[in-house]
């Protein structure tokens, strides 16, 4: 299922994964450039430049609405891959 | 009765109520959809059988969080005070990441051991029923309120529309249609479960996407543009308000105000999901995937929220409600529909607000009955309880706690349902540490735990006591002086701090004492089960009764 993807560099294969892999670091970190990013005001609390007509207070959060769906979705991509690579290398079981 | 027919907009009032009577066919419909053998069971009534796939979860987190009450409570607190009421829109962004880590393993446990509300996750965890108890009633606490703010939301409405609310002579009269909505709401959701806001949320979140994308585009083509909107917002913000010598509002938040706006975003992010509503659609997903997935789709509904925010500032440059004496904030955006639309257009308007009203309420009766019956009628009244007397009482305490919703907005002040509703906020966040922090390690001891429950659920509460504004003696914010730190700050979050320290603190010493730390019925694994793998159980399992002392 899984041998398409490089996975050598994990030691031998009966070697169980390591608690931090660099998906789990990453997916950890793309969950928490949203939540600074928004819950960071004093970075955001001013009205210029304003976009159409819309002040930069309200036209940047709304931006990162998207924006953190989107970093999101990545974290859930990359968890996924990495339960794949656990499941494969504990026998065919999401342990 | 000419009182009545003075204000009513016939158009609008007709494709209300064809709307509404619509989605009540389908809500007695959604009884026999993708029903399973065994319908008497919980699982079915209360969480819809856990079967509900990507969309459909979507759906219904969707119409669950963003409810009737958030339609019309976030465009009115742009509409008053600007700025400060835009906080809605960074909370309902960094909650997806926030629960992204802790929702799927939540999920994978409550499956494993067919937990159907968190308080089973805590007793099955930490084996106490002390611990169980106080965050079942917790969440009970914290939901009635919440529904009676669905049923306020209905109410504005149908004040708009010309019938019911206001300031009719006749409370019978006045009530009468809140009644009627309220009896069939009552009806379909007793017969179909959790089903029912689940196939009504298609409608309503159909009609609530049509509805904003067109006023905001449609809506500043008529007022001047966006530009011009925000100019005369923030002229009429400049005003000062001659109770507190402040100006009324503001286009951006200053320095003072920026702890109050990110503390309020964070505290209300991490308490949303500890809702028994919010948890109620979690569980009812059919897999894990479909779980993490809807993080990941859900701030779709933020957007709209944020647009539709926006509505306030329009509803400003519009001039809806000035001069009013008193005028309430919460009519300024149905008013500003009403004044723009067609009659028709209005009516569809107002329907996705009516049923945005009915989609959650229903939902969050369930939630608070499923709570019921798990963790204080079977837990405490009646240990052998079976599965069809289970689905039969969480029956009647949905009925139960609709009425007691009902009887408060009907019999009591509205103001007081709000005030209520924001300590339901501040409540449902001190149930974090004991469920999060049981997601993730046993380390943290029961006792600890129920200790800065206890804690936290008292010093919010007294803060929130002291807060007075001109139009309420006590309970009349959410924000107050942080100690330690000085700035203004959301009292839960405060709270929630303190709560985390005493369960910590206690922590260290009961377990340097040895004290029992109670049976815990769950292993690693069971937080990481998939759907459908070797690891899954074929049935959800019963959960054992508990043997442990607590």
């Amino acid at each position: 299922m899984s041998s398409e993807v490089p996975w050598t560099d994990r030691e031998s294969g009966s070697q169980p994964v390591p608690p931090l892999t660099p998906e789990r670091f990453l997916a950890g970190l793309a969950l928490a450039v949203p939540v600074v990013a928004l819950l960071w005001v004093p970075s955001y609390s001013k009205s210029a430049p304003a976009l159409g007509g819309v002040p930069f207070f309200y036209w940047y959060q709304l931006m990162w609405v998207p924006l953190a769906a989107v970093f999101t979705g990545a974290a859930h991509l990359l968890l996924s891959r990495d339960e794949k690579h656990r499941a494969a290398l504990n026998g065919g079981d999401a342990r | 009765m000419t009182r009545l027919a003075d204000g009513v907009n016939a158009p609008a009032l007709t494709v209300f109520l064809l709307l509404l009577a619509l989605v009540t066919v389908l809500g007695f419909l959604a009884a026999r959809w993708r029903q399973a053998d065994n319908a008497l069971d919980l699982h079915e009534w209360g969480l819809g059988g856990r079967s509900f796939g990507t969309w459909v979860t979507w759906f219904l987190l969707g119409g669950d969080v963003y409810t009737a009450y958030t339609f019309i409570a976030v465009p009115a607190a742009v509409y008053a005070t600007g700025s400060a009421g835009f906080w809605s829109i960074p909370y309902a962004a960094v909650v997806y990441p926030l629960v992204f880590l802790l929702l799927p393993r939540l999920w994978s446990v409550a499956r494993v051991h067919g937990y159907v509300t968190p308080a089973d996750f805590v007793r099955g965890r930490y084996g106490s029923r002390a611990l169980s108890l106080a965050m079942a009633l917790t969440g009970i606490l914290a939901t009635m309120p919440y529904i009676a703010l669905q049923l306020v939301g209905l109410e504005t409405v149908l004040t708009v529309l010309g019938i019911g609310g206001g300031q009719a002579a006749n409370p019978l009269v006045r009530d009468l249609p809140l009644l009627i909505a309220f009896a069939v709401l009552a009806a379909y959701t007793y017969s179909s479960g959790l089903r029912a806001p689940a196939v009504i949320a298609f409608v309503k979140d159909a009609l609530v996407y049509i509805v904003i994308i067109v006023a905001v585009v449609y809506l500043p083509m008529r007022l001047g543009g966006y530009g011009h909107v925000f100019d005369s917002a923030a002229a009429k913000f400049q005003a000062v308000n001659p109770a507190t010598h402040q100006p009324t509002g503001s286009l951006v938040p200053g320095p003072k105000a920026q702890w109050a706006y990110a503390t309020l975003a964070l505290g209300s992010a991490l308490g949303l999901f500890m809702y028994p509503h919010t948890l109620t659609g979690v569980l009812a997903a059919k897999s894990r995937r479909t779980v993490r997935r809807n993080m990941a789709i859900l701030p779709a509904y933020t957007l709209m929220l944020g647009l539709l925010a926006l509505l306030g500032f329009m509803a400003v440059s519009a001039g809806v409600g000035q001069g009013v004496k008193g005028y309430n904030a919460q009519l300024a955006v149905p008013q500003l529909f009403a004044q723009f639309f067609p009659g028709w257009f209005a009516g569809v308007a107002f329907a996705a607000i009516g049923i945005g009203a009915l989609v959650p309420a229903a939902i969050m009766s369930i939630g608070a009955a499923n709570l019921f019956t798990r963790n204080v009628y079977k837990e405490f009244l009646k240990p052998d309880a079976t599965p069809e007397q289970q689905t039969k009482v969480a029956k009647l305490a949905s009925l139960l706690v609709k009425f007691g919703a009902l009887a408060f907005v009907v019999g009591m002040d509205k103001q007081f349902a709000i005030n209520l509703q924001l300590l339901g906020g501040l409540w449902i966040l001190q149930t974090l540490p004991t469920v999060a922090a049981g997601l993730f390690t046993r380390w943290f001891h029961r006792w600890a735990l129920l200790a800065g429950w206890a804690v936290g659920m008292a010093y919010g509460t007294w803060q929130a006591y002291g807060i007075a504004t001109p139009a309420t003696r006590h309970f009349g914010g959410s924000t107050a002086v942080v100690p330690f730190i000085g700035e203004t700050g959301y009292i839960g979050l405060t709270a929630f701090a303190l709560n985390l320290l005493v369960a910590l603190a206690l922590t260290v010493l009961l377990r340097a004492l040895g004290a029992p730390q109670g049976k815990d019925e769950t292993s690693p694994e069971d937080y990481r089960v998939e759907a459908g793998t070797a690891a899954d159980a074929p049935e959800p399992a019963p959960v054992p009764a508990l043997t442990a002392a607590s």
